[in-house]
């Protein structure tokens, strides 16, 4: 039985009480618990079930390595699955369910699959449900998948918000422990900005529990000492609840800031922080993670590391129960029997699987008169969902029980392994040293910054420096070498007084008994939540899965939430046992940020919803919004595609928007088409190079439709090209094109074209842009006076600048939809006045805004091109029947060598068609096909359908199409397979349906 | 997330700032090329595992292209210098010479 | 070979598993074979096997610088579909896809190719238009897929988000038997086929030179010897012009960083895959039950197998808004690996200047559902000397001839 002491437990706050549920039970904690010391405080030793097998599970560990405790956190909103009892801190109302069960936590009716677990070892799916393939689809997948996960999936919209935070410092410090706070305290003078963060609730780390006497002072003091004084330093940044759990490169660190316990007490309105980080330098002060031993039942809830012992009970007041054994291959461990036996517990046995030891704690552990076994190992741990009793054995040998020890509590300890993984995040490179049984940092090869230096410095434990008197062995390195990265004078380095503790080698041996029999090595597990076993390893390397990183993926060791850091360290050594090679030539698998799991609500941050991407708006949104617009994304605009008046239907708008364009007055906000100035001496000739018109000839006062091409020879925009002066032309571009053509042009000139001489200006927001488009257009710009509109005053093509009423403007006589047609461009703080003016005066003239979609349909009527429509990439303008606009004087321009390439001329190419519907009024579906007359297989494929509508001013359906050699094709009837079965046919005609004289626009 | 120091406004830009523009001093060859050296211009790349000379623009910023020389496979930069520049500035030939003196792809 | 199956498990599991043999050998190096592979990663072994069942070639070396699939076969996001536009990459991605249908089977090897369906969003006008566009080639060219309203949409995918407030969804692209399957598992199993038949695989073995006579390969230098060879193919994404240098060529191709995450394991969600391109992101959940998490390549020149984060917070964005539900779970494990982009996006199956090379590569970020059908072309091309029907559109020489076969569909975004 686990429990409370009355007394003890340095963190906790016995005077707050806290209130919380653990699968719909009331119970009590204190403010400074977490979540697994609340209720190992309740008796709750069971908390969950494994992912394979459903075995019961208990806390293996106090930390971020915890692989079993995996709780669903909340509801609704804020439920939260898989989340580590161990890292959460207690706070009022929390509540908690276990997972992974079909039943109850104490009665699973999973448990069955435990049973067949030796039919189910490590990738036994590879090896089934092959056959019948039916059955795989239907029957066994489903059944796999349902049995995968922990937790389940929040349905609910998370309530909380997250925020993002940029910082620029010298120097981070990982690590809060006591190694992290003092080289903070000796760095501190230095002038330096430094930030020091700690992923737990509380500084000082292990030496809170496992203390010595530093300058004669308890550890426990001696870091509350450092905390106070750094949090007086105005250069140290100290953050609790911060871990540090991604390096990327050019020293670029991503830090999650937890405000969890703030959140619920309603003192924070947001719940993380994901901080995007540049340092200069990189301390890890990381620690080490104690590693598990490997034996038959080191799963059974009640087995638990000795450090996590010793922490729920010196920061937590925690019992691990009445009697407790510990199991352990080395020296550190017997520090926790000391604290127990202290505190009262009965300690029947320590089993230590070494020959002897001459360290200083066991032999204080033996003159407590506390029995001590070397070269003995524990067969078997009795009892299923909490510990009963184990058997001893011999560490050598089958695991012949030697006698049978009842127990609560089995203590274990396989070592201690350096956290490394910051150091290999970008590179660095991490070796496993025999000597001291951990991996340390591979110093030859570091990760490196953007001038090709190591940024990175461990101190520590995380260095493999064990014990207290360790600790600061290469501190005094170290803060040199800052102080040379600084250029700084060198400092006077503190030193420490700190006893040395004899102490004997850690043992090598992770598995025990050496020579267990197939049926304990079935029930040794070495990765706890993925459910690996000893077996599974034997048999991955068995059948050649022998790399490191097939081990891994073969048998899903190291692949659970914990990544790993209970499981990889015994698990490759386990695996150069077993292939006979050296661990160094195994080699470690890779580590991956993030070191410890992020929500990725904190990763997105606050760009949710309404602020997930800008939106862009021309002058004249709010006047759409309010008038029945419906919006069309185009880029990072929006548009509006149509305007519902009473109970229009979508196409009933745009059909009356057409045919009120067409018969009297329109009028469309065309603010978002690119408007770019290009001005200077070699402007004229600059423009020749992109376009492949020629621009240069073009007149003051005249504009031009333009085509562009990129170098490959594909057409990706087209608009209209004015030119102001002798020395400025206004580029228009489409709306997608308007940053597109600026950069693209800019590119060129900047990197390719930089002696000629040209300014490049993109105004696309500079000017709100009006269409005033039908019969009536001209009597509106009469009545809002002020400019000679006059037909031979004022051509096609032709534009002219002044002022409209009280509007500064410059009118383009410009058509896209076929009929007379001015584009009004003013200054965008006048774009919505002038769109109201134009409005009150066209009233009586019967206008009528209209969208996006009116637009193309205009458009097309007429047979203009649509860029995205007509081109989609791999489109020349000669496929589109508009050589006219290329030009063939040009020496060069962009496309025109692409355009002389074999696949260019080949008159195979598809052009451009229209296509006249023999026997529907429906419109030819989007995307459709057109195949030869009679034809049904992809040979007798000519091509795609470009545009297709039904033409309200033709009352029949319009198409326009490229087709294989369409020229030919003329006057040929073509069929277009509907998606049902059935077929469309049609005859192949000139692109133009409307107007084909193109006389409306002139008049 | 890399970050480089923009040569025309000299100060450090964090890649969020910027676009990348693929290899840098590309020879543009138009009509008259043959059918090889236009595909070479337009498709065949260096693509090296080691220092690479490539373009940026700085796009969040100043809004001009510049040049980098980095290593593609330590992200080491060896220096920033203008767009017109054709080919790399002695001084960063140097400091590429130093650290890797045979020259040869990065392993 | 031992057969894998639900009988051979049960009984070998009275005998603790002892049986079961190496899943593929680890031979040596011999001085001399008839084709050269290098590259074991999935298209290299599927190019082995096919070379070996539709040739009866098997004189083959697949030479590996590293551990077995341990390239972009073992990091991508193990998505299978075939609904692309072009006609030529329809072709050689459906016999992929259909040619997983039945692996499992035909390797006796269970891939766990999940066919759960692949559905592609439509969140603009324009995008809506070409995904119809799409539907329509594939049915031509005989890949099943079908449009799928909204409101279907959200009776198929609950957890879908279709009234996002800044691109509401339009409509979906949805291909029924497209789907997953398990990355390693597929070069695990192409590699114990090809075992079998005593071709060898060698890890660990660093091509560093490439012998030619008069313009024709000789043999091929590695860390552990020379090996002569007839012919050599190398399928190596993300040092495909490291090889191409050896051999004495460049190609179009520049080496980009793709990235993907997982999730925490969850109980099942998602029961298909989710492409959602404008917003740049799709997402899957692995039968493990992660959430599976991929977007767009990053955009500079980059062997270190890792990327920007500015590319992970723009698809994680873009998948809360399509399913805001996933923003309480956490981000497990975030990797990278390399991938090579051509001139027009799409892959590389050719013959090379030198006679008797030849290069596959070019996959981008296309290059798992590929595996079978890009291993059945090359090896096509490496029997013959020729290309056949499926690996001919994608010779090197479209690119001098301006024939691109390009997938994005329109580069701008119109009116």
């Amino acid at each position: 039985m686990t429990s409370r002491f009355s007394k003890g437990g340095i963190l906790i706050n016995r005077k707050k009480k806290l209130s919380f549920k653990f699968n719909g039970k009331n119970l009590f904690g204190f403010s400074g618990d977490t979540l697994a010391s609340a209720l190992l405080a309740n008796n709750q030793v069971l908390i969950g079930r494994s992912f394979k097998y459903h075995r019961p599970r208990g806390f293996v560990s106090s930390g971020v390595e915890e692989p079993n405790a995996l709780l669903s956190i909340g509801s609704g909103g804020s439920l939260e699955p898989n989340r580590s009892a161990t890292t959460l801190e207690l706070f009022d109302g929390i509540e908690a369910m276990s997972q992974n069960h079909f039943g109850s936590l104490e009665w699973d009716i999973g448990s069955i699959s435990n049973l067949l677990s030796k039919i189910f070892p490590a990738g036994f799916y590879y090896k089934t449900f092959i056959k019948p393939r039916f059955a795989w689809k239907h029957i066994f997948e489903p059944t796999i998948r349902s049995a995968a996960g922990l937790g389940k999936a929040p349905k609910e919209h998370d309530l909380s918000s997250y925020d993002y935070f940029y910082a620029h410092l010298d120097v981070v410090i990982v690590g809060g422990g006591i190694s992290g706070l003092v080289t903070a305290k000796n760095l501190a003078s230095l002038g330096l900005k430094i930030l020091l963060v700690e992923q737990k609730h509380f500084f000082g780390g292990y030496a809170l529990s496992e203390e010595f006497k530093i300058n004669n002072l308890d550890s426990s003091e001696f870091i509350k000492n450092l905390e106070d004084d750094l949090s007086n330093n105005e250069n140290v940044i100290l953050k609790k609840n911060f871990s540090i759990v991604g390096v990327h490169d050019h020293s670029y660190l991503l830090g999650l800031e937890n405000f969890e316990v703030l959140e619920s007490e309603d003192h924070s309105s947001i719940r993380h922080r994901l901080w995007r980080i540049r340092t200069k330098h990189l301390i890890l002060a990381t620690g080490a993670i104690e590693r598990p031993l490997v034996f038959a039942g080191n799963d059974v809830p009640g087995v638990i590391l000795s450090s996590a012992a010793n922490e729920f009970y010196k920061l937590y007041g925690i019992s691990q129960g009445d009697r407790v054994i510990l199991i352990t291959n080395n020296d550190s461990a017997y520090s926790a029997v000391v604290e127990l036996f202290n505190a009262g517990i009965s300690i029947p046995l320590v089993i230590d699987v070494r020959e002897k030891s001459v360290g200083e704690l066991p032999l204080k552990v033996k003159d407590l008169g506390i029995r001590v076994e070397f070269g003995k190992a524990i067969t078997k741990v009795l009892g299923k969902k909490r510990v009963k009793a184990v058997e001893i054995c011999s560490v050598v040998g089958e695991g012949s029980v030697l006698e049978t020890i009842i127990c609560d509590s089995v203590l274990m300890s396989g070592g201690w392994t350096s956290t490394l993984n910051l150091w290999s995040h970008c590179g660095g490179k991490i070796k496993w040293d025999n000597q001291l049984n951990t991996l340390v940092p591979d110093e030859t090869k570091q990760s490196t910054n953007e001038l090709g230096q190591s940024f990175i410095s461990v101190v520590g434990s995380a260095r493999g420096q064990f014990w207290p008197s360790e600790l600061f062995d290469n501190m005094e390195t170290v803060i040199k070498n800052i102080c040379k990265i600084f250029n700084l004078r060198k400092i006077k380095y503190e030193k420490y007084q700190i006893k040395e503790i004899i102490h004997e080698k850690t043992s090598p041996i992770s598995c025990v008994p050496e020579s267990a029999d197939e049926n304990l090595k079935g029930k040794s597990f070495v990765d706890y939540q993925n459910d690996v076993k000893l077996t599974d390893l034997r048999i991955a390397t068995q059948e050649g899965y022998e790399s490191v990183e097939h081990l891994k993926r073969y048998t899903t060791l190291g692949m659970a939430t914990d990544q790993g850091k209970l499981s990889n360290i015994n698990g490759i050594k386990i695996l150069s046992n077993l292939v006979g090679k050296e661990i160094n030539e195994v080699g470690t698998t890779t580590f991956r940020p993030p070191y410890t799991p992020i929500s990725l609500g904190s990763i997105a941050g606050e760009a949710r919803k309404e602020l997930f991407k800008p939106i862009r708006k021309t002058p004249m949104h709010k006047w759409h919004q309010e008038n029945g617009a419906i919006w069309e994304p185009v880029g990072d605009w929006q548009r509006p595609y149509t305007y519902l008046r009473n109970n229009e239907t979508k196409e009933e708008a745009v059909y009356r928007e057409v045919k009120n364009t067409r018969n009297s007055l329109g009028m469309l906000d065309a603010s978002t088409l690119g408007k770019i100035i290009v001005s200077g001496n070699d402007a004229g000739e600059f423009l020749d190079l992109i376009y492949t018109n020629m621009m240069s000839t073009l007149k003051p006062g005249r504009c031009r439709y333009g085509l562009m091409c990129n170098e490959n020879g594909f057409l990706f925009d087209d608009g209209v090209v004015a030119r102001l002066n002798e020395k400025t032309f206004l580029c228009h571009t489409t709306t997608g094109g308007s940053d597109k053509v600026y950069s693209w042009m800019e590119e060129w000139h900047q990197t390719e074209w930089w002696d000629k001489k040209v300014f490049i200006q993109n105004l696309t927001e500079e000017y709100a842009q009006i269409t005033i488009a039908g019969p009536k257009a001209r009597l509106l710009l009469e009545k809002l006076g002020g400019l000679d509109v006059e037909s031979k005053k004022f051509q096609p093509l032709d534009f002219i600048e002044g002022k409209l009423g009280n509007f500064e403007v410059r009118v383009f006589r410009i058509s896209f939809s076929g009929e007379l047609s001015f584009e009004i461009a003013t200054p965008s703080a006048n774009g919505e006045a002038l769109w109201l003016r134009c409005l009150e005066l066209g009233s009586e003239l019967g206008i009528t805004s209209y969208g996006t979609e009116a637009l193309h349909i205009m458009r097309a009527e007429k047979g203009f091109i649509m860029i995205g429509d007509e081109t989609d990439g791999t489109v020349i303008p000669q496929d589109l029947n508009l050589d006219w606009a290329v030009s063939k004087k040009k020496k060069d321009f962009i496309g025109k060598r692409a355009h002389e390439r074999i696949y260019m001329q080949d008159p195979n190419r598809k052009t451009l068609v229209g296509l006249s519907l023999k026997d529907s009024i429906q419109k030819i579906p989007d995307g459709a096909y057109a195949l030869k007359s009679g034809g049904s297989s992809s040979e007798d494929v000519l091509g795609h359908i470009t545009s297709t509508y039904f033409s309200p001013s033709l009352d029949k359906p319009i198409a326009m199409a490229l087709l294989k050699n369409g020229k030919s094709l003329k006057g040929q009837e073509v069929d277009i397979p509907l998606g049902s079965g059935n077929k469309l046919r049609a005859i192949v005609v000139d692109p133009q349906f409307y107007d084909i004289e193109g006389k409306r626009q002139n008049v | 997330m890399l970050k480089f120091i923009c040569p025309i406004c000299e100060i450090e830009t964090d890649e969020t700032e910027l676009i990348p523009g693929g290899e840098a001093h590309l020879k543009r060859v138009g009509p008259g090329s043959s059918d090889q050296n236009f595909y070479a211009y337009l498709f065949e790349r260096k693509n090296p595992r080691g220092i690479h000379f490539e373009r940026w623009l700085h796009s969040y910023g100043c809004g001009k292209w510049f040049h980098v020389a980095r290593c593609t496979k330590t992200m080491e930069v060896f220096g920033t210098y203008s767009a017109q520049e054709i080919k790399p500035p002695k001084k960063i030939l140097d400091a590429i010479k130093k650290k890797l003196p045979n020259g040869k792809n990065v392993k | 070979m031992k057969k894998y199956s639900a009988f051979s498990l049960i009984k070998e599991s009275f005998n603790n598993h002892f049986g079961w043999e190496k899943a593929w050998k680890k031979n040596n190096l011999k001085k001399k074979y008839k084709v050269v592979i290098v590259g074991a990663g999935g298209h290299g072994l599927a190019t082995a096997y096919y070379l070996g069942k539709n040739f009866g070639i098997r004189d083959v070396a697949v030479i590996e610088k590293g551990w077995l699939g341990g390239g972009n076969t073992g990091r991508n996001t193990t998505i299978i579909r075939s609904n692309y536009l072009q006609e030529e990459s329809a072709a050689i991605y459906e016999k992929s896809r259909s040619l997983y249908e039945k692996l499992s089977q035909e390797l006796n090897y269970n891939v766990m190719f999940s066919p759960r369906g692949v559905m592609m969003l439509c969140q603009t006008e324009h995008e809506l238009r070409a995904m119809k566009r799409t539907y329509y080639a594939n049915r031509l060219f005989g890949v099943d897929t079908e449009m799928v309203s909204p409101a279907r949409m959200k009776e198929m995918i609950p957890i879908i988000n279709i009234n996002g407030p800044r691109f509401p969804i339009l409509g979906g692209l949805w291909q029924p038997r497209g789907g997953t399957a398990r990355h390693d598992a597929v070069a695990w199993g192409y590699a114990r086929a090809i075992s079998n038949w005593g071709v060898d695989i060698i890890e660990n073995c660093e091509v560093i030179g490439v012998n030619k006579n008069q313009n024709k390969i000789n043999s091929v230098e590695t860390t552990k010897g020379t090996i002569n060879c007839e012919k050599m193919c190398f399928v190596v994404a993300g040092s495909s012009s490291i090889l191409a240098e050896l051999c004495g060529f460049r190609l179009p191709v520049e080496s980009v960083a793709l990235q993907a995450l997982v999730s925490e394991p969850i109980k099942p969600v998602m029961h298909c895959v989710v492409m959602a391109n404008t917003v740049h992101g799709y997402m899957s959940q692995s039968d493990k039950g992660e959430m599976v998490i991929g977007g767009g390549a990053d955009g500079y020149n980059n062997y270190t197998q890792r990327g920007s984060f500015q590319h992970i917070e723009e698809t994680v964005r873009a998948l809360i808004e399509t399913f805001p539900f996933i923003s309480r779970l956490r981000q497990l494990r975030q990797w990278g690996g390399i991938v090579d982009m051509t001139g027009d996006r799409s892959p590389i199956i050719s013959k090379t200047p030198i006679e008797n090379i030849y290069v596959n590569c070019g996959w981008g970020t296309g290059g798992f559902k590929a595996i079978p059908g890009s291993g059945w072309a090359t090896a096509e091309l490496i029997a013959n000397g020729e290309p056949g029907e499926l690996a001919a559109p994608f010779s090197l020489e479209r690119f001098k001839e301006g024939r691109m076969i390009d997938e994005s569909v329109a580069a701008a975004v119109a009116h």
